[in-house]
């Protein structure tokens, strides 16, 4: 098999990776680590790399069509990132030290963890709750559209969220993931904020997180021109076709499926990591 | 609302989403590029990247990086694509500064400034 072949595979497998991320709304990340580990026989190394860079590909040029429906909350989404990048630091200096096998297993648990996450029904019922007045000095309180007009709401427990983001930017940072799914669960169940403004925010806030630490990964050598070229531009490809899938079609059975397939990925994953193959 | 506000803050999102695209398509289209150069030349080539050994430090850091491209090196010009897709959340962050300074609120102008100072120093950060 030479690059050019290489190539041709790596960019197919990565728009059934986008697309996979997008429909179980998970992201690229999640889907392309595996792929490249235990499907090609890539280094771990390399493969994360790649991930991160294909994250803020993805949450970045997604951004245009969340913001245009007003949910998203930038003051909750700046005040986060301090948590988040600064995690997402620290995760990328764990990295280096860390063996391969051990990410390997953290991320088979990690992967897990998140689909059980995004499977779970959320809470789309407003909640009406007092105002907390840390939320109000830090000026997080927000509105959002609904069919009967502006729906306000105000922000809880503000350091459990500060806190969970901490982890979830170390998790971005370690592992290569957008670590979306836990970025939602701090806003929308720790910080009880609406589900629409949770997953917005999250979309903006990935893009940021991850390129605190590819930074970090550019610098150590870890993003691997040849590789990264097909892994990006085919998960940019995958993530946009299913954003047009999931506008039009109801895709209930189809996210039962692929999260049954995650959850395959997962236990390989730490099995691999476990007999030491990766 | 205050007149004095010359940004709302869904114009400010607006303009930072537009500002986030273009920087996606940019790189890409660098990436695209960069790729049909190295294919061109290193098509033939047999992939080791089963094997870690980290890239070659002038792909580590931007003056090589820059220098690499300008030779126009396949591999130089992909990774400039990347270089400038990692700077675009940067480059909305520092944005973000300017909107809060226009909005005059001096809280999230350092809350911004600390995001925009742990992301510099994970671009600057060696090893």
């Amino acid at each position: 098999m030479n690059n050019l072949e290489f190539t041709a595979i790596i960019g197919i497998s990565s728009i059934l990776a986008g697309l996979l991320g997008a429909l179980t709304g998970l992201g690229g990340g999640v889907v392309v680590v595996p792929l490249l580990t235990l499907g090609l026989d890539v280094d771990l190394r390399y493969a994360i790399g790649c991930a991160l860079v294909s994250v803020i590909a993805t949450s970045s040029g997604a951004a245009v069509s969340y913001v245009r429906e007003g949910y998203s909350n930038i003051r909750v989404g700046m005040f986060l990132e301090v948590a988040t990048t600064f995690g997402a630091v620290t995760g990328a200096l764990i990295a280096a030290k860390a063996p391969t096998r051990v990410i390997a297993i953290l991320f088979g648990i990690v992967l897990l963890i998140s689909t059980y996450l995004s499977d779970r029904p959320h809470n789309t019922q407003a909640v009406d709750h007092t105002a907390d007045p840390l939320a109000i000095h830090l000026k997080l309180d927000g509105s959002y559209p609904t069919s009967g007009g502006e729906q306000p709401y105000h922000v809880q427990h503000v350091p459990s969220g500060f806190a969970v983001m901490l982890i979830a930017g170390a998790f971005s940072g370690l592992l290569g993931i957008g670590s979306g799914a836990l970025k939602v669960v701090a806003m929308d169940q720790v910080m009880q904020l609406p589900f629409k403004v949770s997953t917005t925010t999250s979309n903006f806030m990935i893009g940021v997180t991850a390129a605190a630490s590819a930074g970090i990964y550019l610098g150590r050598g870890y993003i691997d021109p040849g590789l990264c070229m097909p892994v990006l531009l085919g998960v940019l490809v995958g993530a946009w076709c299913g954003a047009k899938v999931l506008v039009r079609a109801k895709v209930t059975a189809l996210r039962l499926v692929f999260s049954f397939v995650l959850f395959v990925i997962g236990i390989e994953m730490i099995y691999n990591g476990i007999t030491g193959k990766i | 609302m205050a007149t004095t506000r010359q940004w709302t803050d869904q114009q400010v999102e607006i303009t930072i989403s537009m500002l986030l695209r273009t920087g996606v398509t940019l790189a890409a289209a660098i990436v695209i590029v960069g790729g049909i150069v190295y294919l061109f030349y290193n098509g033939n080539d047999i992939p080791e990247d089963h094997i870690f050994r980290g890239e070659p430090a002038d792909l580590r850091q931007a003056p090589g990086i820059f220098n690499d491209a300008l030779a126009f090196r396949g591999r130089g010009i992909i990774q400039l694509g990347i270089l400038l897709l990692i700077l675009t959340p940067v480059a909305r962050v520092a944005f973000s500064v300017f909107a809060f300074w226009q909005q005059r609120d001096r809280l999230y102008i350092i809350v911004t400034l600390v995001v925009l100072l742990i992301l510099v120093h994970g671009l600057l950060a060696t090893g």
